[in-house]
């Protein structure tokens, strides 16, 4: 502890140039937070997804539609708690841009199996009384002013009205959050009644998209998918049941490699931060080569040096690494708030101490070779500064 | 001009002095290359989806779906209603008076990539034998047209590539079991290519639709849509909506065009902010070990403007080089690249290449030099400013 204040001293000889040198590698820091958030959101889907909860679709693709018998056939089989079946609505409000998702779906099931999500008893019991009620996330009643009570007009982009009009309108009776606020990103949509749904439309009757099934106990899992996929083999409505977890897993692996468009941007920041620290560093210990010297010629030992030198450059990357952290910390929420779809986004522990991690290899790699060559140092020939 | 001779003067002199500095100038050419590397390799991505998708179609050929249905998936048309818009004015007819018009299915199935248990949704165009007329672009490239009636698939080239096992003689499941895969065909590089083609009758009774999804026509000139639109719009019968090709699917891009473009300049922006410093740092330090030499020429009586320039000069024709290198990495690693991504607005997947186009190699340029010029301006300044008696008794 002794060592700090030289430590400190050594690190702001030249202010201007310690302080460029740390505004850039917290901005590469404040990249890497922003870049594994948004990385993050989009496997919040694979985390949240229940252990015991298994999405059954038509078997050639997620858009097939099955009959609506198909749930309680489901239903009926041994291992299964709940079934819940739900339909795609591809609706808009005003505009196509503010896009969301929206679910026709059966509440109740839909409710019980879904324990992350939270709606007050008192909302749920008025959705459950109201024919043509919704219920929405928070995060969009936020975004668009909407409130209990409202009437929310929608545009179809698939579902006409029996009369052939596209606009749809439901009644705001609850709005749910989840009990992790991370998770919003992926429950940031609007529920409303299948039957109504299923009623009110002009073609299509007597279907649903899919189905979302609760088994007794996970451990069944496997047979239970198998019972379902088995009960409609050669029927002209052929299924395939996934766990929820495959499911959403699928889904993400079909954005593309996301992870490897954000991991390759992260490297070429760091690649390109390697140069600008290691350089600083070197520039550093050249300058400070004849007080090395003196330093060594009152009795610091090689290792002693070595590890000066060291300690600098680690104090260096973990100060702009932090304030980096600390800054997307601050934005984060801000950014949330206004990324449809990303309104889960926050710096996750994980990703901190990454971070950190990060900061103390780089550390390492940029401060090795000053740090060697100060400890290799001839007191006489650095004196005579040659 | 004496103040151009002298600036010519010390420019010469500064950056024949480059060599001597090269490690510290290297720092602004590499962050600088990093910055343009990364904003121009995605800027491409986007470039590239939106312009397979936009290149799609023709201003003669125009898209009928339901109205308020936003894509195809989406749309439902009836067989009555096929028949009124096949018939409706304004649409180029064969000699023998037949229009040029088609129904067409559109759905989707899964498609796992060989060793992936993960299936991706690709499109299935269920249309006829015939769909040259409309669509004269359509060629096959290999293997043959899928029979009328049969159970047999054209794989598009772009997805063919992607999924290797779109071969030809392989099956694909398409609805009730697998199909026979005969033939791959191209439609010049458009969105086309990312599907697969069937024969309308074949996939009608495999699916066991009764509605088609879009009617595609052609038109007798571009100037036709404008009599075609309204005949359709005014049809009491039905409610739909007619767009020009390329109007539609360019439609189609905006949404990830959009967030891939955001993604591109939010990252660089912040990037570019810490190349920026990073390149005050050197160019500080150039002046820095400069200030004997600077003071110097002061002493001789070269002004401040000359001396100014010469640090601008060297900053921003490293940031040039730095640029030049970003975007030449840019080019060598990704032009050309095909990837395949679900497009979210149409719920499919597209498989486009990344465009580096020379507007984009521009654009990547004036970002280096932007950088370049904040990167310089300040210590050219300091660098003017110096009091020349200290910096000479210092050195």
């Amino acid at each position: 502890m002794r060592y700090l204040p030289l430590i400190w001293a050594t690190l702001w000889r030249r202010p201007p140039r310690t302080l460029f040198t740390m505004l850039s590698i917290a901005v590469a820091f404040l990249l890497y937070a922003l870049l594994t958030a948004v990385n993050a959101a989009f496997n919040t889907g694979i985390e949240v997804a229940g252990a015991d909860r298994l999405v059954t679709t038509g078997r050639y693709s997620l858009t097939q539609v099955l009959p609506a018998g198909h749930i309680q056939k489901i239903q009926s089989l041994p291992g299964v708690a709940l079934v819940a079946g739900q339909s795609w609505f591809g609706g808009y409000y005003q505009k196509e841009s503010n896009f969301f998702p929206q679910f026709p779906t059966q509440i109740e099931p839909y409710l019980a199996m879904y324990p992350e999500i939270v709606l007050p008893e008192d909302q749920k019991q008025a959705m459950l009384r109201t024919r043509t009620g919704a219920i929405i996330a928070k995060t969009l009643a936020d975004r668009y002013g909407f409130s209990i009570g409202d009437r929310i007009p929608i545009i179809a982009g698939i579902w006409p009205l029996a009369d052939g009009s596209n606009n749809w309108e439901f009644d705001l009776v609850g709005i749910f959050d989840t009990k992790n606020p991370k998770d919003r990103s992926i429950y940031e949509m609007m529920l409303f009644h299948h039957e109504y749904f299923d009623e009110a439309r002009q073609f299509g009757k007597g279907t649903v998209g899919w189905m979302v099934v609760k088994t007794r106990d996970p451990a069944q899992n496997e047979t239970v998918i198998q019972q379902i996929d088995a009960l409609f083999a050669n029927s002209p409505h052929e299924t395939r049941t996934q766990t929820e977890k495959a499911f959403n897993q699928a889904f993400i692996k079909q954005m593309g490699d996301i992870g490897l468009i954000m991991s390759s941007i992260i490297g070429a920041v760091f690649f390109t931060l390697l140069f600008l620290t290691g350089n600083t560093m070197m520039q550093s210990v050249r300058e400070r080569i004849p007080e090395l010297a003196v330093l060594k010629t009152l009795g610091y030992s090689d290792g002693g040096v070595l590890a000066l030198v060291l300690a600098e450059s680690l104090a260096l990357c973990l100060l702009a690494a932090l304030s980096g952290l600390a800054l997307a910390a601050v934005l984060l929420p801000g950014i949330a708030a206004k990324l449809p779809g990303f309104s889960g986004l926050a710096l996750t522990p994980g990703a901190f101490a990454g971070a950190v991690a990060i900061a103390v290899l780089l550390a390492l790699v940029v401060g090795l070779i000053p740090a060697l060559r100060a400890m290799r140092l001839q007191i006489v020939d650095a004196l005579a500064a040659r | 001009m004496n103040t151009l001779r002298q600036i010519i003067a010390v420019t010469a002199v500064n950056l024949r002095a480059i060599p001597s500095r090269l490690g510290s100038s290297m720092v602004i050419v590499i962050g600088i290359a990093g910055v343009v590397g990364v904003l121009v390799a995605l800027l491409s991505m986007a470039a590239g989806f939106k312009a397979t998708l936009a290149g799609t179609g023709t201003h003669e050929r125009a898209i009928v779906l339901r109205g308020g249905s936003t894509d195809e998936l989406g749309s439902v048309i009836t067989r009555e209603q096929a028949a009124i818009i096949t018939d409706t004015p304004g649409i180029a007819r064969d000699a023998d008076g037949t229009p040029q018009a088609i129904a067409e299915f559109y759905l989707l199935t899964d498609v796992a990539k060989p060793g992936a248990d993960t299936p991706s949704n690709v499109v299935v165009r269920g249309t006829r034998v015939d769909v040259g007329r409309v669509r004269p672009e359509f060629r096959i490239v290999a293997g043959r047209m899928f029979t009328p009636g049969v159970r047999e698939v054209v794989v598009g080239r772009a997805v063919a590539a992607q999924f290797e096992t779109l071969r030809i003689g392989n099956t694909v499941d398409v609805r009730d079991g697998p199909w026979t895969i005969v033939g791959v065909f191209e439609t010049g590089g458009d969105v086309h290519e990312s599907e697969l083609w069937v024969d309308a009758g074949a996939l009608e009774t495999a699916s066991r639709r009764t509605a088609y999804n879009s009617v595609t026509v052609r038109l007798e000139s571009a100037a036709a849509f404008a009599t075609f639109k309204d005949a359709l719009t005014t049809d009491p019968r039905m409610v739909v909506s007619a767009q020009r090709e390329p109007d539609y699917y360019a439609s189609r891009s905006e949404q990830l065009h959009l967030l891939i473009r955001i993604l591109g300049y939010t990252v660089a922006v912040i990037m570019g902010i810490g190349a920026v410093f990073g390149a005050l740092n050197v160019m500080y330090a150039a002046v820095a070990t400069r200030a004997v030499e600077i003071a110097t020429l002061r002493a001789l009586g070269f002004g401040g403007l000359p001396v100014v320039v010469s640090v601008m000069i060297e900053s921003l024709l490293l940031a040039l080089a730095g640029g030049l290198v970003g975007a030449v990495v840019a080019y060598v690693f990704f032009n050309g690249y095909t990837v395949n991504t679900l497009n979210f607005q149409t719920f499919s997947q597209v498989a486009f290449a990344f465009r580096v186009t020379p507007e984009l190699i521009r654009q990547g340029l004036a970002w280096a030099l932007t950088m370049g010029l904040i990167g310089g301006l300040f210590p050219a300044i300091r660098a003017a400013r110096l009091p020349i008696v200290e910096a000479l008794r210092t050195g």
